[in-house]
């Protein structure tokens, strides 16, 4: 999912006097809403729980239900080896990205306060631009450009002397396919990490940034000390963010891989959409999704806790 | 957004700092300004290349593509490329999917926010704040994790395949956003000003269509250009949904320029260009809306 912003600002309603305060009318106003979640996303989640406890294949799927099997899907997951090298694999995956990203666009933000009008101008429009782009296009233009015969990549590290890179196909050795999607996955979460980050950084007031300057701080005990406490909340949620995105990343490894990753490149979205569609095993498939779901969940209710927290404070 | 008067405070009183102490550290002051200046652009130059690489492939005659030593701008220059993409099998239907797909996602999608947003923002009740703790965390249920009970319902519903049902997913993936976004919009508008016109005559629902409802206006679209967005970018569910050539949106239609001898790198530029265009173009009116209401109130003065 693109980008899922949101404003902590749960401040208290407006109390409105009288005959308005015991009506129905805000409970049909929010209806259809609570409908449509309730029976796209909760009610699918449900059944998500559900089948990872059937044996659902493609008898299954004609008929129309499962065999119940308890827990013996996560029972296979948990002895299945390939399983957890993709955990292993998706963590590590994550940890980088989220780690290079926050840094990346913590840095990049730090100097777009720095930079004159135009080149600010300039940054801005090209961190939009990376945003604006669908994520299916720029995998397509990576693709292009880790070409292993004509990409642009290998001529320019050739070139540059970085080594030989002529016909260098880098998704024989996994950690280089790995590397890769590093780069492109921090790449494209730059630009939202990286404006939320500096539009954060213009609300920190400059008196207690100037106030810590005369007393003789270093620039960069100003940020440690002044800037990233009080940007804190802004911190929690882009990691939170990149954390959930970037552990259930798809579309980039499948669509560059030619929807034929090898199991070295399995994520867990890719390993529960394989056992799903493509071996038909969709009981097997929903469990491992449970899992992702419920590494996620620990995120969600970290990110919820923290928004509703600022909330109430400010 | 953007307010340079916070920066430039910053600025000027280095700037005076750095008068007093002497013409010497001013040159320093340059210098370092100037390394800035050139690793902001070095930034953008980064950030930028793919993009420009995409455009300029989609340019280019595919002999210039094919080549071992890249040229950096498309010399001979061409749309080849671009009428091979447009004349495709299939290029007319899968666009026309895809602005059915989020011209009737919006409609559905603002009614629905809309009118969330005004229960939540102008009444308080029971279970408000409940509600609102789902909007934020049903956004963080991973798509890719529900793809497989969605498409056993909608094989169930006899609609894999079919345009209805992607609808009514980007529907419910798009709906918590709208709503919280919506309600800031609404929140803003004071209670005031629609009780003021009620006194002077206006009806509840009066006052509604006529105060409230045109202030909420830049929200609204702000709103329906985030859903577009989101919609028109989607790859996973139509992925798995729509299989027949004729029923898919553009996002899969790109994947057809991918044969057996691997990409036609050509035409697959000129078709991602094609695809990215229009969320560019909304994006760009979008992201004013955005920055604003993305951190306001996050950190405390």
């Amino acid at each position: 999912m693109g980008l899922a912003i949101t404003a902590p600002d749960l401040e208290s309603a407006p109390r409105r006097p009288g005959r308005f305060r015991t009506n129905l009318l805000p409970y049909a106003l929010i209806s259809p809403a609570v409908a449509v979640i309730a029976g796209i996303l909760a009610f699918p989640l449900g059944m998500l729980v559900w089948l990872s406890l059937q044996h659902y294949g493609l008898r299954e799927l004609i008929a129309h239900a499962g065999d119940w099997v308890g827990a013996g899907n996560y029972l296979a997951i948990l002895a299945d080896p390939v399983f957890h090298q993709v955990i292993v694999r998706s963590l590590l995956f994550t940890l980088a990205c989220v780690a290079l990203t926050v840094i990346l666009s913590t840095l990049i933000a730090l100097l777009l306060l720095k930079v004159r009008q135009a080149v600010r101008i300039i940054v801005m429009s090209a961190l939009v631009f990376v945003w604006a782009t669908p994520v299916i296009v720029t995998v397509d233009i990576w693709q292009w450009m880790f070409d292993y015969e004509f990409g642009v990549i290998n001529y320019l590290l050739t070139s540059l002397r970085v080594g030989n890179f002529i016909h260098h196909n880098w998704f024989d050795n996994p950690i280089q396919g790995w590397s890769v999607f590093v780069v492109i996955v921090v790449w494209g979460a730059i630009p939202f990490v990286t404006i939320t980050l500096f539009a954060g950084l213009l609300q920190v007031p400059s008196d207690v940034i100037d106030a810590a300057h005369v007393d003789g701080a270093g620039a960069w005990q100003r940020f440690w000390f002044v800037t990233a406490p009080m940007l804190k909340p802004i911190f929690l949620i882009v990691t939170c963010l990149s954390t959930i995105w970037d552990f259930g990343v798809f579309t980039q490894i499948y669509v560059m891989l030619n929807a034929r990753p090898s199991a070295d490149y399995y994520t867990i979205a890719i390993y529960a959409y394989r056992e799903s569609f493509g071996v038909t095993q969709y009981g097997l498939g929903a469990a491992i999704a449970v899992v992702l779901v419920l590494v996620l969940v620990l995120v969600t209710f970290f990110y919820v806790r923290e928004t509703v927290k600022v909330a109430e404070i400010a | 957004m953007i307010a340079p008067g916070t920066a430039q405070g910053v600025l000027t009183g280095r700037e005076r700092a750095a008068t007093q102490v002497g013409l010497r550290l001013n040159l320093g002051q340059r210098a370092k300004q100037l390394l800035y200046d050139a690793t902001g652009v070095a930034v953008a130059v980064v950030m930028l290349f793919p993009i420009y690489w995409m455009v300029v492939t989609a340019f280019k005659p595919g002999r210039d593509i094919l080549s071992l030593t890249p040229k950096w701008i498309p010399a001979p220059f061409t749309l080849e490329n671009f009428h091979d993409a447009i004349t495709r099998p299939y290029f007319l239907d899968d666009v026309k999917n895809s602005l059915i797909v989020v011209g009737v996602m919006l409609v559905l999608g603002l009614t629905t926010a809309f009118l969330a947003a005004v229960g939540t923002a102008r009444f308080g009740f029971k279970g408000r704040t409940a509600f609102l703790v789902m909007i934020i965390g049903v956004q963080m249920v991973p798509l890719n994790a529900l793809i497989i009970p969605l498409y056993l319902m909608l094989d169930r519903a006899g609609q894999v395949d079919a345009l209805p049902g992607v609808i009514a997913i980007y529907l419910a993936v798009v709906l918590p956003f709208m709503i919280w976004t919506l309600r800031g919009f609404v929140a803003n508008i004071p209670v005031e000003l629609e009780e003021s016109a009620m006194i002077d005559g206006c009806s509840r629902v009066g006052s509604f269509f006529r105060i409230t409802f045109p202030l909420v206006g830049p929200g609204l679209v702000a709103t329906a250009i985030f859903g577009f967005i989101q919609a028109w970018n989607e790859y996973i569910v139509a992925y798995v949904l729509l299989s027949s050539p004729n029923n898919q949106t553009l996002t899969i239609w790109l994947a057809s320029f991918t044969t057996n001898h691997g990409p036609q790198w050509g035409p697959l530029m000129a078709g991602a260009t094609l695809t990215g265009v229009p969320v560019v173009a909304f994006f760009l009116v979008l992201q004013r809306y955005l920055a604003g209401g993305l951190t306001a109130g996050a950190v405390k003065g």
